[in-house]
């Protein structure tokens, strides 16, 4: 009898700490992401130090690295991205949640989730083929003869259009982050609790106070939870904004000229990279990204931990 | 003033209704693009899907006719290969999130860590393997891209598996411990057994998100124009095709690339619908 409690104690044993290997492996990955990372930076880092990431220059021949253009490029098309997602995201969390008929919830809510399940190359293809000629033609002018016309941001809607470009990869990023900040805005509103919607509904409150007055306020942090977590996924995306952005190492104040996101350029130069100082300085650059998305994400994934802890409260 | 010419309740009812038209409004752009998506895949793509997609490899740059037998074959290889190694992987780490995960830091780190990986830039991912294992090995291959792949795979096994043991009741772990059953035994007979389908869930949706990823292939598998089982050498694959062909002046290329993107994103968003039937549970994002 004694002999199976101690070989049983022995399995579990073996089982806490096997199942334990297992789960630090994860975590095994993120440091060799890191470190290996870091080690292939070394190089860049010694020849240009901090200034690396303030140097507009991207010159392979000259042997000439600055991160500039690329970080630019990344935070302008997430940026744009965001601008353009959050509202739309919004309203379609709002319609599946307090509009929309009970039997349409699911096959709707099915379909906006696939939106986040068409691989990104395919997003390049379709924006590089047939969206960005119909930017062009369509979008720009429009844009350019009423936000161009105006004194300061004028300047933002200049230049040619020619379709692709930061503002075109940001409109795609946008379609592409909408399905994950609507679910997670979904899920949020949906653990208020009835009982506050139903007093305000009580009171007299139309449908739209009650969301902009009860139900936002009350998730607020799982709000911003999932803009943030929108914002990562577009910071990293690659192959998109690789078919749209135009691919210019150059800086430009007009969004409609093209630029390159740090992605972008790891996407298209890594593979023939041939000096040390080339490869290195792109080692940096995706240090750099990654770094960006692992504090955003982490912000997300704090703020939605905040919200998760009051649904148990509840 | 009362009544509904009171203009505050007018102001009121004006805010309600453009509220309302704007969130329908969203719900429209949204599905628009969906199906302009697809719509533009089944119009370019469907007529490049023949028998010859299948059994043809891709060819040469203005030669006619071919087909992505040797990308379709070099993509199922690695995707099975590393749905195979994440799998028990990402299962076993679940496993240990579920079991004792309640308190303890490095549960909780592993957890938000996961959490953050699975959002993580995939070219990231690729240029770690590549500096792991490519740079050392001196040369591409489809193992690398495996490795990849996996990387990517294993985070959406662990949370699935995860949140799926969550569910189970503990009467029913109670009921095992109470015949004398050691805690291995609940776990994994029990337990996991119980959520059965929602683990496979989880696998089938970690399939759907390696299956069209380009970009951790870039530098791993790279690509391979001729048709190659040998996993050790570079290898085609579908996203690097058609992110060569789309990218090319070449008529024919260009079609047997939508004829591609029709092919993987029908399969993606299939596994993504199967998943959902399969348990339908909400998968973690």
């Amino acid at each position: 009898m004694h002999s199976t409690m101690r070989r049983q104690r022995l399995q579990d044993f073996i089982f806490h700490k096997v199942t334990m290997l297992f789960a630090a492996s994860v975590l095994f990955v993120l440091l060799g992401i890191i470190i290996s990372l870091l080690i292939g930076a070394i190089p860049a880092f010694k020849e240009f130090g901090p200034g690396f990431i303030t140097t507009v220059e991207w010159d392979p021949v000259e042997e000439k690295f600055g991160a500039l253009i690329a970080i630019v490029g990344t935070l302008v098309t997430s940026g744009i991205a965001l601008l353009l997602a959050f509202p739309v995201s919004f309203g379609i969390a709002l319609f599946l949640t307090e509009i929309c008929p009970v039997w349409l919830r699911r096959p709707l809510g099915t379909a906006i989730e696939l939106l986040a399940g068409i691989p990104s190359i395919i997003y390049g293809m379709w924006g590089l083929f047939v969206f960005s000629p119909m930017f062009a033609e369509y979008v720009q002018p429009a844009l350019k003869h009423t936000l161009g016309e105006l004194p300061v941001i004028g300047q933002l809607f200049a230049g040619p259009s020619m379709g692709i470009g930061m503002l075109c990869a940001g409109v795609i990023l946008a379609v592409m982050i909408i399905p994950f900040i609507s679910s997670v805005m979904r899920d949020v509103f949906e653990i208020v609790p009835a009982v506050l919607k139903e007093s305000a509904y009580g009171l007299g409150c139309t449908r739209w106070e009650v969301v902009r007055k009860v139900v936002l306020p009350y998730t607020k942090n799982g709000v911003v939870g999932g803009v943030m977590l929108g914002l990562g996924r577009a910071l990293g995306e690659t192959m998109a904004v690789t078919f749209v952005i135009g691919n210019a190492n150059e800086l430009s104040r007009s969004l409609f000229a093209p630029g390159n996101s740090i992605s972008s350029t790891l996407a298209n130069e890594f593979a023939e990279a041939q000096s040390t100082l080339h490869v290195s300085s792109l080692y940096a650059l995706a240090l750099i990204l990654f770094a960006i998305t692992f504090i955003v994400l982490s912000g997300a994934k704090l703020m939605l931990a905040g919200m998760s802890r009051r649904e148990g409260a509840k | 003033m009362n009544g509904p010419m009171n203009p505050v309740y007018r102001k009121r009812l004006f805010r309600h209704r453009a509220g309302i038209a704007l969130s329908v409004a969203a719900m429209s752009v949204g599905l628009v693009f969906l199906f302009w998506i697809l719509a533009t895949l089944i119009v370019k793509g469907f007529g490049g899907l023949s028998w010859q997609l299948f059994t043809l490899s891709t060819p040469a740059p203005t030669s006619d006719g071919g087909g992505l037998a040797n990308a379709i074959v070099g993509s199922l290889l690695m995707v099975g290969l590393s749905t195979m190694i994440s799998t028990p992987i990402g299962i076993l780490a679940g496993i240990y999130l579920a079991e004792y995960g309640e308190r303890g830091r490095l549960a909780q780190v592993t957890r938000f860590v996961t959490d953050v990986m699975l959002s993580a830039p995939s070219i990231v991912i690729g240029l770690f393997v590549y500096a792991l294992y490519v740079a050392n090995v001196k040369h591409f291959s489809g193992y690398a891209g495996t490795i990849a792949l996996a990387l990517l795979a294993v985070p959406v096994v662990v949370r699935t598996t995860d949140n799926m043991l969550k569910l189970v009741p503990n009467s029913l772990l109670e009921a095992a411990y109470a015949l004398g059953a050691p805690r291995w035994k609940v776990a994994l007979m029990v337990r996991l057994r119980a959520v059965k389908a929602g683990v496979v869930t989880g696998v089938l949706l970690a399939v759907a998100r390696i299956a069209g990823e380009t970009a951790p292939l870039l530098f791993t598998a790279l690509n391979n124009q001729f048709f190659s089982l040998n996993m050790n050498a570079p290898m085609a694959n579908l996203p690097s095709v058609i992110y060569q062909f789309a990218m090319s002046p070449y008529d024919n290329w260009r079609a047997l690339a939508w004829g591609g993107a029709l092919l993987v994103t029908f399969s993606v968003l299939g596994l993504n619908i199967l998943s959902r039937t399969v348990f339908s549970q909400k998968a973690p994002q």
